[in-house]
């Protein structure tokens, strides 16, 4: 089966709906009358975060590289991550993790995104929940969600077994593995073996091998020397 | 000869939770390019509250996401539907709908009203036709299907008390019987079309010939029970068939719905079937060939 009639969006566009033709014209200075505003009073977060696609757009960073916006992220991916650094300034420890859990659940597909795609901009702190909603976000099959998940919080914080699983979803939901943070640094024999079981279901099932998986079984060439990582290792 | 001319299809009134991926396929064959879907009864009740906040999200993330799939742009009404606003352990859901109220593709508050007209429905109703009014959104409402008259009636009554702009109220599930005097209130009139026994869609033609094309919505208000997502399509092709110009169609069927829900600041459609538009104000009635 052709790549492309297996994943329909990737010819929609599915970088959240509409960029602003219908909508209300972007409000001027809305991020930084946004960040005062949570600088001073933080629960102004929850008024503010959904407001982003509405204040600045919703169209990818790097349209044309990156027309789904998988890669790069979106515009109001980039307001919503200004945000959470405010957030993450002005909160401490433990409330700044009780409101970014409450931003994700209460969040539509664009919020989620975004909180996922700011995880690496928060403190340490922080970690434990990035970990829960990373997992949370690559149970999805919604491919804004898998690749915002597979970004450089989970290059530095997930575990390997984990991290691995998350690549072949990403191959499974059509994400192209540029999506995938430290993707040369991380991939293992192991990736590489399931990336070639993969390839033979697929040639198997008369499905064609998209070009992600193809250049990652090329990979298996320079990387016949690489050891094995052991599963609980991060780096 | 094309099968289908390009007719711009808006539905703003469809349950495509219910709805399979090829009803998707369908729709946008035949031009549905964007909806609404009221939050409703899912035909099996709830019992409590993260039933329907999970039902919400599934509207503002999941659902958007598959039509996206087959270049629909989706976008939802959110609120305590009158089946259930009867059982006590799902009121408690009236509290959480601000959370959503002020989401992209969040358009109004619906589908709220009357299903058997009880004490606690009258309750459910006017607290959020209140919280339509603070925030800003339209509202959909949904006439009861029993004692249709008495209950049309009484569903303006409570509009009209409550202060909302009448403008921003679309009355739904309306027939012969209860147009009039929602067509005299101020409020925009909705129609759905069946398969069988309620509105088919020669009737609806006869409506549009009587009231005119404005503040007119007409929806397939396809759910889990017995019903056609292509109503519209169908309706479509009916106007044309009874002398409707191409323009009058794309009223009905796309730009009311568009200025309707477009008051709520938070329609989200897809930028190329607004690029479209011009497409639509196509010549000729090959439509009508076409579909025989
Ligand atoms: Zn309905």
């Amino acid at each position: 089966m052709p790549y492309q009639e297996e994943h329909p969006w990737l010819v929609t566009g599915v970088h959240g709906g509409s960029s602003v033709a219908i909508l209300q014209a972007p409000e001027n200075g809305w991020p930084a009358g946004a960040e005062r505003r949570i600088r001073e009073r933080p629960a102004a977060i929850h008024k503010e975060f959904p407001l982003a696609g509405q204040a600045v757009g919703r169209v990818p960073v790097q349209p044309e590289t990156d027309p789904q916006g998988l890669v790069f992220g979106t515009v109001d991916d980039q307001a919503r991550a200004r945000l959470l650094a405010v957030l993450a300034e002005v909160l401490p420890a433990g409330a700044l993790e009780t409101e970014v859990e409450r931003l994700y659940r209460h969040g539509d597909d664009a919020e989620r995104r975004g909180v996922l795609r700011a995880l690496s901009l928060l403190p340490d702190s922080s970690v434990r929940l990035g970990l829960e909603l990373v997992a949370d976000g690559l149970r999805t099959n919604d491919p804004r969600l898998i690749a915002a998940a597979m970004g450089p919080f989970a290059a530095e914080h997930l575990d390997q077994a984990q991290w691995r699983q998350g690549v072949v979803k990403c191959l499974f939901a059509g994400v192209t593995l540029s999506a995938v943070a430290d993707l040369v640094a991380r991939t293992d024999s192991e990736l590489l073996r399931m990336a070639r079981d993969l390839a033979e279901e697929r040639r198997a099932a008369g499905r064609e091998i998209s070009p992600d998986l193809r250049a990652l079984l090329g990979m298996t060439v320079l990387m016949a020397l690489v050891p094995p990582r052991a599963e609980d290792d991060r780096r | 000869m094309r099968f289908f001319d390009p007719m711009r299809i808006f539905d703003p009134h469809i349950h495509m939770t219910s709805r399979t991926t090829d009803d998707y396929r369908n729709m946008h064959a035949v031009g549905v390019r964007a909806v609404v879907e009221p939050a409703f009864w899912l035909g099996q009740p709830r019992t409590g509250l993260s039933s329907f906040t999970d039902y919400f999200d599934s509207l503002i993330g999941w659902e958007r996401f598959r039509a996206s799939q087959f270049g629909i742009s989706h976008n939802c009404t959110i609120a305590l539907n009158p089946k259930e606003a009867n059982d006590p352990r799902c009121v408690e859901v009236l509290d959480v709908l601000p959370r959503y109220l002020g989401k992209d593709g969040v358009v109004a508050v619906g589908e709220i009203g009357y299903d058997s007209m009880t004490r606690a429905e009258d309750e459910a109703f006017v607290r959020q036709l209140a919280l339509a009014v603070e925030h800003g959104l339209p509202v959909l409402v949904h006439t009861p299907h029993r004692d249709k008259k008495a209950g049309a009636a009484r569903t303006l009554d409570v509009v009209r008390e409550s202060g909302a702009d009448p403008g921003a109220v679309l009355v739904d599930h309306l027939n012969e019987v209860t147009a009039p005097m929602v067509a005299d209130s101020g409020c925009w009139l909705g129609f759905s079309i069946y398969p069988d026994t309620k509105m088919d869609e020669h009737r609806m033609v006869a409506l549009l010939k009587e009231y005119g094309t404005a503040r007119i919505l007409v929806n397939s208000a396809a759910d889990w029970g017995r019903s056609d997502p292509l109503k519209t399509y169908r309706v479509g092709q009916a106007m044309l068939a009874a002398g409707f110009t191409p323009a009058e169609v794309d009223t009905v069927l796309w730009q009311n719905p568009v200025d309707f829900y477009s008051r709520s600041g938070h329609l989200m459609l897809d930028e190329d079937i607004s690029a479209d538009a011009e497409v639509v104000s196509f010549a000729g009635n090959s439509v009508l060939r076409g579909g025989s």
